[in-house]
């Protein structure tokens, strides 16, 4: 593993099987009653948030909870962009005060990156999105949601599978993570949007594009719906939500034009009656609540790796952990 | 008048033969073989080729406003080690320069520092905001004798305002330099739109912001027939509207910057905001196509668009970084790198496009003159042989946002003389 994780695009299909199967393991410990690894004993983990996200942030907290790190909620809202502290400084502190590592949430894209190639602070540094960049951790938690139902087993990848992701990848950092895990993975995506919310450039993404959603959910074997926020049809990307919701919703008319077996995918927060009917949100077929709980074993998996690195996560008694080392 | 004769022993003018050039009180002499010595301090310029003092018709000195990034002294000598003998002061500072006042005081400032000359640009606008005509009869008239004028850094975007403005500076001479940028189109923009800033999610700048308001401008240009100066040219679509004006005949001139010849918007991917500009870096098919549109003469002179950013204002996220790089200390190198090591140029060629044409667009005196007899003796030693790693350490501008940092890039401006002035020997301020 890299000392990072700043794009999707950095991690081998070793790399990315590395860390789903690590989750696998991880899963098992939040299946147990006492949900908690000394793995991290020690070691400081700070979560840097530069922009809100609530369920971003609690989900990296739990995971470096159970991983038994020392955790620091860093909530640094108003960054130099508002006049406050220079993200260079904010790095300084953390650096002087001992981070191990950094997980960095910012409304600019590559701020995270800007982080990593620094000299401002030496723990690693773990992307939890970045503008419209990427989130390669949410892409994560996507993979191994679709790698359980639909290619389940260690070792395993998503070769053949085809993923559609729908609403405004333009502005949309799970969209870009996805695209380059998922094609590691082996998996065939296509990505639809109106032509106004397709990203400059996406003719050459290793994916396919459609306008046409009916088209592309047929043959999918997950579907994954984007937030689309109402205030981008201020500035014309679409006519009126009315309008995006009849040619890019998901409702019950096009979830019986997908295969039995196919997952609702959505990385939340969603708008119920935009880019998804409710009913479908709620239905068996969606997995989000899932992805959700996923979430934590994927963060707790990164976390492991990059800090934790050649200890294997879960010995025969987990409070044993520093005598059988190495791989 | 100089207090010190120079002859100037084996240098090669315009990358010529070898002649020896005698500067007798800060005039051009004698031109020869082997001059007899008669008390000059002799300057051994074996090897170095000899150019007119370099022009530079786009130049941020900052002062007044923000001394933090430069001043008019600090950016006076950095055109000095750059070669350049005339630098053209943008309007964008702090007051504006847009009345006579202000320009008066850039003027002032100019003439004391003495390491070259300094000539204000007027804002066409007040306050840059593109919705009433400056003073520019009052700016002409002030004893800066303002004749070109641009809201560079923002674009003079309604139609009509640009169409006065062109039709009003004919009344003196002047020229409208415009920064070509529609601004709807680049609301947010932080880098070219293409490729790269799909995949970085950084919103995107597109060739078309720049290439509509330079098709608009030509049109208005030859409506009103006026003289249209474009800034910064950075696509291979405007290269294309500024051909077509050009073939009509219609009196547009054009200018490149060293950067946009010689970088691309792959550098982006770094995020390190010392490669944001505005107008963005472009593609490599931009790059190859300014090259042969300022080889072939589509594009008229190059100018630096030198604009310096304290360390605070690049050491941040991308989005909320400053725009803008210096590039008066390498300018000439990196015309080198691009254009003459290519065989795209040779030095007449450059000597046109930094020095005569970029006078004559402005219209200021005594500057972009062949180096001949008789001419005052701004001139520029260059030694192109030189190559070395580029050490922003060493720059005597105040900032040291350099995109070239540790890139080896060739030649090295030895020597600059202002009107028989050394301001530079041996590659440092005199």
């Amino acid at each position: 593993m890299k000392r990072h994780l700043i794009s999707t695009a950095d991690l081998t299909r070793e790399d990315a099987l590395l860390i789903l199967d690590t989750t696998e393991q991880m899963a098992q410990v939040s299946a147990r009653s006492v949900k908690k690894l000394p793995t991290l004993r020690g070691r400081t983990v700070v979560n840097l948030f530069f922009e809100d996200s609530t369920r971003t942030r609690t989900s990296f907290e739990v995971a470096e909870k159970r991983l038994s790190a020392d955790v620091i909620n860093f909530s640094a809202k108003g960054s130099s962009v508002s006049k406050g502290e220079s993200l260079k400084d904010t790095a300084l502190t953390l650096q002087a005060m001992g981070a191990d590592a950094v997980v960095i949430r910012h409304s600019a894209s590559g701020a995270p990156k800007l982080l990593a190639d620094s000299d401002w602070l030496h723990g690693s540094v773990v992307n939890a999105g970045d503008g419209t960049h990427e989130h390669p951790t949410q892409a994560l938690l996507d993979a191994f949601t679709m790698r359980r139902h639909l290619n389940p087993g260690v070792g395993h990848d998503l070769a053949g599978r085809r993923v559609t992701i729908v609403g405004d990848v333009l502005h949309s950092r799970v969209a870009r993570s996805n695209v380059h895990l998922l094609h590691t993975l082996g998996a065939e995506v296509t990505l639809v949007a109106p032509p106004t919310l397709m990203p400059f450039g996406v003719e050459t993404w290793p994916c396919q594009t459609s306008y046409d959603l009916d088209a592309a959910l047929t043959k999918a074997d997950a579907v994954m719906m984007l937030r689309v926020q109402r205030e981008r049809m201020n500035a014309a990307f679409f006519p009126t939500q009315r309008e995006y919701t009849r040619r890019y919703g998901l409702d019950a008319r096009r979830l019986a034009l997908m295969p039995e077996h196919a997952l609702v995918m959505h990385p939340g927060p969603m708008v119920r009656g935009m880019e998804i009917e409710s009913t479908i949100a709620d239905s068996d077929r969606a997995v989000i609540v899932e992805q959700v709980a996923n979430g934590v074993s994927v963060r707790m998996a990164v976390l492991y790796l990059l800090l934790g690195g050649s200890e294997p996560a879960i010995t025969t008694s987990s409070a044993n952990t520093s005598e059988e080392t190495g791989k | 008048m100089s207090t010190t004769n120079y002859l100037i022993r084996n240098a090669r003018i315009l990358g010529g033969e070898p002649q020896d050039i005698r500067v007798t009180d800060g005039v051009i002499a004698e031109i020869g073989a082997e001059l007899a010595a008669d008390g000059e301090q002799e300057i051994a310029a074996d090897g170095l080729i000899a150019l007119p003092g370099l022009v530079d018709l786009h130049t941020h000195l900052r002062e007044p406003g923000r001394e933090d990034a430069e001043t008019v002294l600090s950016g006076t000598k950095a055109a000095a080690k750059g070669g350049f003998t005339a630098v053209h002061a943008m309007a964008n500072t702090f007051p504006v320069a847009d009345t006579a006042g202000v320009v008066e005081q850039v003027w002032r400032l100019g003439r004391e520092s003495g390491y070259c000359d300094v000539q204000p640009i007027g804002a066409v606008t007040v306050g840059l905001e593109g919705k009433q005509l400056a003073e520019l009869g009052a700016m002409a008239d002030s004893a800066a004798q303002v004749r070109v004028f641009s809201d560079d850094g923002k674009c003079v975007d309604d139609a009509v305002i640009m169409r006065r403005a062109l039709e009003y500076v004919k009344a003196f001479g002047g020229v409208v330099a415009q920064h070509a940028q529609e601004p709807r189109l680049t609301e947010g923009a932080q880098m070219n739109e293409g490729v790269v800033s799909g995949e970085l999610g950084l919103a995107g700048w597109p060739a078309v912001a720049e290439e509509s308001i330079i098709a608009r401008d030509v049109l208005l240009a030859a409506h009103v027939g006026s003289r249209l100066h474009v800034c910064h040219l950075s696509t291979a679509g405007s290269v294309e509207i500024v051909r077509w004006a050009k073939s009509k005949g219609w009196d547009v001139t054009a200018e490149v910057t060293p950067h946009h010849l010689l970088l691309t918007d792959e550098l982006v991917r770094s995020y390190d905001a010392v490669y944001k500009v505005n107008p963005p870096l472009r593609t490599e098919a931009d790059v190859l196509a300014l090259r042969e549109a300022l080889a072939d003469g589509t594009i008229d002179i190059v100018a630096t668009d030198h604009a310096p950013h304290p360390a605070e204002d690049k050491q941040c996220e991308w989005s909320a970084a400053a725009m803008g790089m210096v590039g008066l200390e390498t300018a000439l190198s990196v015309v080198q790198s691009a254009m003459v090591d290519t065989g795209l140029m040779d030095w007449a060629e450059v000597a046109e496009r930094m020095s005569a044409k970029p006078a004559a667009i402005s219209g200021i005196p005594g500057h972009g003159r062949p180096v001949s007899v008789g001419e005052p003796a701004n001139l520029v030693l260059f030694d192109a042989q030189y190559r070395g790693a580029v050490n922003p350490d060493a720059f005597a501008t105040r900032s040291r946002n350099t995109p070239y940092r540790g890139m080896d890039l060739p030649g090295r401006v030895v020597a600059t003389f202002l009107r028989g002035d050394a301001k530079v020997l041996d590659g440092e301020l005199v």
